[in-house]
C-alpha cells in the first residue's frame, strides 16, 4: 500500500486486542496513520471535540473507523449511532470489528447504517488476512463522495 | 304441527279431550242402538197386541159375514193415531172390511200374506190371522207409521248432542285446570333450564310445586345445579392457581431466558477475547520469536496454539448451540433427496482434507421440515461419518430413507470405527465424546445440536454402532407421514 494521508482510527478497550490489531496492521504494510483510542468515550471526543466542539476534529482525515462493540462508559453502538446521525461524519466508512457474532447486535448495527460487520477471527493469521482485506478496501477500493 | 311435537299444554289438553270425547261416543252410541232397538221392539209388541184385540172383537163379524159390523170394528182404531190403515180379509182371502174409508183398496195388499209384523222404511205392518177355536176365520192386516218411534230418536238425539256438549264443555274446563297440575311445574322447569342455558348463572334453583315425578325431576336438576356450581368454583379456583402458576413460570422463565441471553453473550464476548489473545500471541512468538525456542520449546508452543484453537471452536459450537434454542422452526416442503446431495457437495467444497470414503445419496422421501435446520443435521451425521471412517480404506457412507409404521426416517451410514452400544446414553449429550480428541478431533456439539433440531422438529433421534464395523444413524422429524408430491 502505498503512502496515504487518511488515518485509520480503532476503538477497541482490549488491550490485547488492540495490540493483535495494531501488530496486524503492520505485517499488512498498511501505511496510514493509525489511532487507537482505548473506548467509545475517548472515540467521541477524539472525533467531535469536547464541549461546545470547538476543538473538532477534521473529519476530511479520517478514511476509516474500526469499531468495537462492547466497550465500557460508552459502548460501540452508542459510538456508532453519533457518527451515522451526524451530517459530517455519516459518510465515514464504520466497520464493526467485534467477537459477537449475536443476532440482536448485527440486526442494530446493520439498522444505524454500518458499513460493514466483521467478526474477529480467533486466528491470528486470520485475524492478519481479515484487518489488511478491509483496510484495501475501504481505503483503496471504494470511493465516498467528495467532502 | 304433529302432536309429538306440541308444547306439552296443547298435548295434554288434546289427550285429554279425545279421551273424553271417545268415551262419550262410545257411551252415546251403545244407549242410542240400544234404545233404537228396544223402541222398535216395543212399538211392534204394541201393534201385535192391538192386532190380537181387533182379531178377536171381529170373529162374531166374520163368522156372520157382516161387513158392517167389521167397518165399526175397524174404525175403534180411531183411537190410535199413528194406525195408518187396516183391514180384514174373509178365509177366503178376500178384502172384507177396511179402515179409513179414505184410503182406497188398491193401497191394500190384495191377498194375505204370511203372519207376522215386518218394519219397511217408513212403516210397521204385518198380517194375523183371525182364528175362532181351531177354525180360521179370515186375515187381520194392520199398517202403522214411525212417527212416534222418530219423534223419540229425535229427542234421544238432541239430549244425548246436548249431553256431550255439555261434557265436552266439563272436560275442557277439567282439562284446563288439571292439566296445569303437570304442565305448570314442567313449564317453569324449561323456563329456569332455559334462564340458565342463556345466562349462565347456575345459582338459580327450579320450585318444585308437587310430589310427583315431574318433582322428582326437578329435585333431581336442582341437586344436579348444585354439582354444577361446586365443579364450575373448584374449576375457577383451579384455573387462578393454574394462571397464578403459569404467570410465575412465564415470569421464571423470562428471567432464566434473559440470564441465559446475557450469559451468552459475555460467553460470545468476553470468552472469546482471551482466546483471541492466547492464539494470536503464541502465534507471533512461532513467527517472529521461535529461532530463540528450542525443539520442546516450539512443541508447547504448538500445543498451546492447538489448544487455544479448540477453545475457540468450543465457544462457538456452545453459542451455536445454545443459539438453536431461540430459534424459530420454520416448516416448509422438503426435498430431502437434493437437500443431502447439495449438504454433501457443500460439505466437500468446504472441508478440503482428503476424504477417500465413497459417498452415496439414496432417493429419499420429502419433508415437512426447515431446511437450514435439517442441513446442519445431514452435515453433522456426514461430517461425522467421514471423520469416523477416514481410516478406512475403502469408506463408504450412505445416506437414505425407511418408513416403519407410517413413520418416515432417515439415515446416515458408515463403515467406520463405530461405537460401544454400551456408551448409547452418551451418545447424544453435550460435550460427550465417546473417543479421544488426539483420536478424532471434534467438540462432542455435533450429536447434540442433531439431538436438539429433531426434537424441536417433533421427531426423534436414535443410533446403532458396532466397534469396528460402523455406525447409522436414524432421525425422523416428525410423527406424522409426510404427503407424498
Amino acid at each position: 500500500m502505498n503512502s496515504n494521508p487518511l488515518e485509520i482510527i480503532l476503538v477497541e478497550d482490549n488491550y490485547s486486542d488492540a495490540e493483535l490489531a495494531l501488530r496486524a496492521l503492520k505485517e499488512a504494510n498498511v501505511t496510514n496513520r493509525i489511532v487507537h483510542l482505548k473506548d467509545g468515550a475517548e472515540a467521541l471526543d477524539y472525533i467531535f471535540g469536547t464541549g461546545d466542539g470547538s476543538n473538532r476534529k477534521a473529519v476530511n482525515t479520517i478514511g476509516l473507523i474500526l469499531l468495537d462493540l462492547k466497550m465500557p462508559k460508552v459502548n460501540g453502538i452508542e459510538v456508532l449511532q453519533r457518527l451515522k446521525a451526524d451530517e459530517i461524519t455519516r459518510n465515514i466508512p464504520v466497520a464493526v470489528f467485534t467477537s459477537s457474532s449475536e443476532d440482536p447486535d448485527v440486526k442494530e448495527c446493520y439498522r444505524l447504517n454500518v458499513n460493514s460487520y466483521i467478526i474477529k477471527p480467533l486466528d491470528f493469521i486470520q485475524l492478519g488476512h481479515t484487518i489488511r482485506n478491509t483496510g484495501l478496501y475501504w481505503l483503496m477500493i471504494n470511493h465516498l463522495p467528495d467532502k | 304441527m304433529a302432536f309429538h311435537d306440541l308444547p306439552i299444554q296443547k298435548k295434554l289438553m288434546r289427550a285429554s279431550l279425545l279421551i273424553s270425547g271417545m268415551v262419550l261416543f262410545v257411551t252415546c252410541t251403545t244407549f242410542f242402538t240400544y234404545e233404537f232397538f228396544k223402541s222398535r221392539q216395543e212399538v211392534k209388541e204394541k201393534l201385535e197386541t192391538l192386532g190380537k184385540i181387533i182379531s178377536a172383537n171381529s170373529t162374531a163379524a166374520l163368522a156372520f159375514d157382516n161387513p158392517t159390523d167389521a167397518g165399526e170394528i175397524l174404525s175403534a182404531l180411531k183411537l190410535e193415531p199413528h194406525i195408518e190403515s187396516a183391514c180384514l180379509y174373509n178365509k177366503e182371502g178376500i178384502l172384507f172390511a177396511h179402515y179409513p174409508d179414505s184410503v182406497h183398496l188398491t193401497s191394500f195388499p190384495a191377498k194375505p200374506a204370511a203372519e207376522g209384523y215386518f218394519f219397511s222404511q217408513s212403516f210397521l205392518d204385518g198380517f194375523q190371522p183371525i182364528v175362532l177355536g181351531d177354525k180360521r176365520l179370515g186375515t187381520l192386516y194392520i199398517k202403522s207409521d214411525l212417527t212416534d218411534i222418530y219423534d223419540r230418536f229425535r229427542l234421544y238425539f238432541l239430549i244425548t248432542a246436548g249431553v256431550i256438549a255439555v261434557s265436552f264443555l266439563l272436560a275442557y274446563l277439567l282439562s284446563v285446570i288439571l292439566q296445569k297440575n303437570i304442565s305448570v311445574p314442567v313449564l317453569a322447569l324449561v323456563e329456569t333450564a332455559k334462564a340458565i342455558s342463556e345466562h349462565k348463572d347456575y345459582s338459580v334453583r327450579a320450585r318444585k310445586y308437587n310430589k310427583d315425578e315431574v318433582g322428582l325431576l326437578i329435585d333431581a336438576f336442582n341437586e344436579m345445579l348444585v354439582k354444577i356450581q361446586e365443579q364450575n368454583k373448584t374449576l375457577s379456583e383451579f384455573n387462578t392457581t393454574l394462571e397464578q402458576k403459569v404467570k410465575t413460570r412465564t415470569s421464571e422463565l423470562e428471567i432464566a431466558n434473559k440470564e441465559l441471553e446475557s450469559f451468552s453473550y459475555s460467553v460470545s464476548h468476553d470468552l472469546r477475547a482471551p482466546v483471541r489473545a492466547i492464539n494470536g500471541f503464541a502465534a507471533i512468538l512461532e513467527r517472529s520469536h521461535s529461532g530463540q525456542l528450542d525443539k520442546e520449546g516450539k512443541e508447547f508452543l504448538h500445543t498451546i496454539l492447538r489448544e487455544a484453537g479448540r477453545m475457540g471452536h468450543l465457544i462457538d459450537d456452545l453459542l451455536a448451540f445454545a443459539r438453536l434454542g431461540k430459534k424459530e422452526v420454520q416448516k416448509t416442503m422438503v426435498d430431502m433427496t437434493t437437500l443431502a446431495k447439495e449438504t454433501v457437495d457443500e460439505f466437500l467444497k468446504l472441508n478440503n482434507e482428503n476424504y477417500t470414503a465413497k459417498i452415496n445419496v439414496k432417493t429419499l422421501a420429502p419433508a415437512l421440515c426447515d431446511a437450514v435446520l435439517v442441513r446442519q443435521v445431514f452435515v453433522n451425521l456426514i461430517s461425522n461419518a467421514l471423520k469416523f471412517s477416514h481410516n478406512k480404506s475403502d469408506a463408504l457412507v450412505e445416506i437414505g430413507s425407511l418408513e416403519e409404521g407410517g413413520v418416515v426416517s432417515y439415515y446416515v451410514k458408515d463403515n467406520g470405527v463405530g461405537f460401544d452400544m454400551r456408551y448409547y446414553n452418551k451418545l447424544f449429550g453435550v460435550f460427550q465424546r465417546l473417543h479421544s480428541y488426539e483420536e478424532f478431533n471434534g467438540t462432542g456439539i455435533g450429536l447434540a445440536i442433531v439431538h436438539r433440531i429433531v426434537t424441536r422438529h417433533g421427531g426423534h433421534v436414535r443410533a446403532e454402532g458396532k466397534i469396528n464395523e460402523g455406525a447409522v444413524f436414524y432421525f425422523s422429524l416428525s410423527s406424522l407421514t409426510p404427503v407424498n408430491h
